[in-house]
């Protein structure tokens, strides 16, 4: 373990370069006009990101491997997505999603 | 979701994003106090580096005493997507002043990110300051409570996982994906299918072949580049 400075400063150098990533973007773009082509390779962002959050989120990843299947997940998923066709409510999405997952660990799944 | 812009409407609209940053920010507090980090440290990360899951690498890196370098390396390199978001969303805050940009740009996340663009569907494709600011907002103080909460517990729970809250995130970005996929007209149908299938492949083929903290940033460039080349190819 490393000494409380040595943590902390990582913590902070961490915290620099996160918001460094999150924040030159918001600056620059005051100033910059983006070009057709990045403004249309950026409209693609929002599906890809957030199918590459769901998806590795229910692997384990082992590099060299093949990623291990979260088994529960990939079942909770399935009552979660028929709740987001009928309700189109993210709220009543994310309960239900929890609440499968909760049935299935109870049933000794997973 | 409706088309009103008011922070009252954020605050209200960011309720079901709460849950994931509960669920992984319990998980964290749990998992750094367990690493054998002080409470205030395991708060600290969470309010100065706020970066999700990418925390977990931070301290597992930590714990085991990588070098600084590479583990300010690997958290950029986790959190490097935050550019393409950012990138993103900035245009909208355009007209906005510098601080408050910065603001947005500053506690920006995955959740807001994803909340904001399944938002500008139902806005005529605007967003505000106060929306946008209390969704954030909600999601910083939550996952800082979170994590303090967690930290807490780590003395007692051992496994926070019994209460299902982890599939919180997993079944948030599902469904805001589906939302997005339903509600956004600025692409066709088909093309958003075929790009979103893509994507599953690639993510899976990225989980096998590079080091898990590449896999999100490099599937996003390629991901949003194939995009470009379908759309131009075939869905014009």
């Amino acid at each position: 373990m490393p000494s409380s400075n040595e943590i902390l400063l990582t913590i902070v150098l961490c915290g620099v370069v996160t918001w460094l990533s999150r924040v030159i973007p918001f600056v620059l773009l005051k100033y910059v006009k983006l070009s057709k082509g990045v403004i249309e390779f950026l409209s693609f962002v929002p599906i890809v990101i957030m199918t590459t959050l769901w998806f590795s989120n229910l692997f384990t990843v082992n590099t060299g491997h093949l990623p291990t299947l979260n088994l529960a997940y990939a079942i909770a998923t399935l009552p979660t997505f028929l709740v987001a066709v009928i309700t189109k409510n993210l709220l009543a999405i994310v309960a239900i999603g929890i609440v499968s997952l909760a049935v299935l660990r109870a049933m000794g799944m997973a | 979701m409706n088309e009103i812009l008011d922070a009252k409407t954020g605050l209200k609209e960011a309720l079901p994003t709460v849950f994931g940053y509960i669920g992984i920010g319990i998980a964290f507090g749990v998992i750094g106090h367990a690493s054998g980090f002080s409470t205030l440290m395991v708060v600290l990360m969470s309010v100065i580096i706020y970066a999700g899951s990418a925390q977990f690498t931070t301290v597992s890196m930590l714990a085991a005493a990588n070098p600084i370098a590479s583990i300010v390396l690997a958290t950029f390199l986790v959190n490097s997507r935050m550019i393409l978001m950012s990138t993103t969303i900035a245009p909208f805050f355009k007209k906005d002043s510098t601080v408050k940009n910065v603001t947005i740009g500053t506690l920006l996340t995955d959740e807001s990110f994803a909340l904001g663009m399944n938002k500008l569907n139902y806005t005529k494709s605007k967003l505000s300051f106060s929306w946008f600011n209390a969704v954030n907002l909600v999601a910083y103080l939550t996952w800082i409570f979170a994590t303090l909460i967690g930290a807490g517990l780590g003395n007692f729970v051992s496994d926070p996982k019994q209460l299902g809250l982890d599939f919180a995130i997993v079944a948030m970005f599902m469904g805001l994906l589906y939302l997005q996929v339903i509600s956004d007209h600025s692409l066709k149908l088909t093309l958003q299918l075929t790009v979103v299938a893509l994507t599953i492949v690639l993510t899976f083929i990225s989980m096998i072949i590079l080091p898990k903290n590449l896999v999100i940033i490099v599937v996003t460039l390629v991901g949003c580049g194939l995009g470009v080349v379908l759309k131009n190819a075939f869905f014009k």
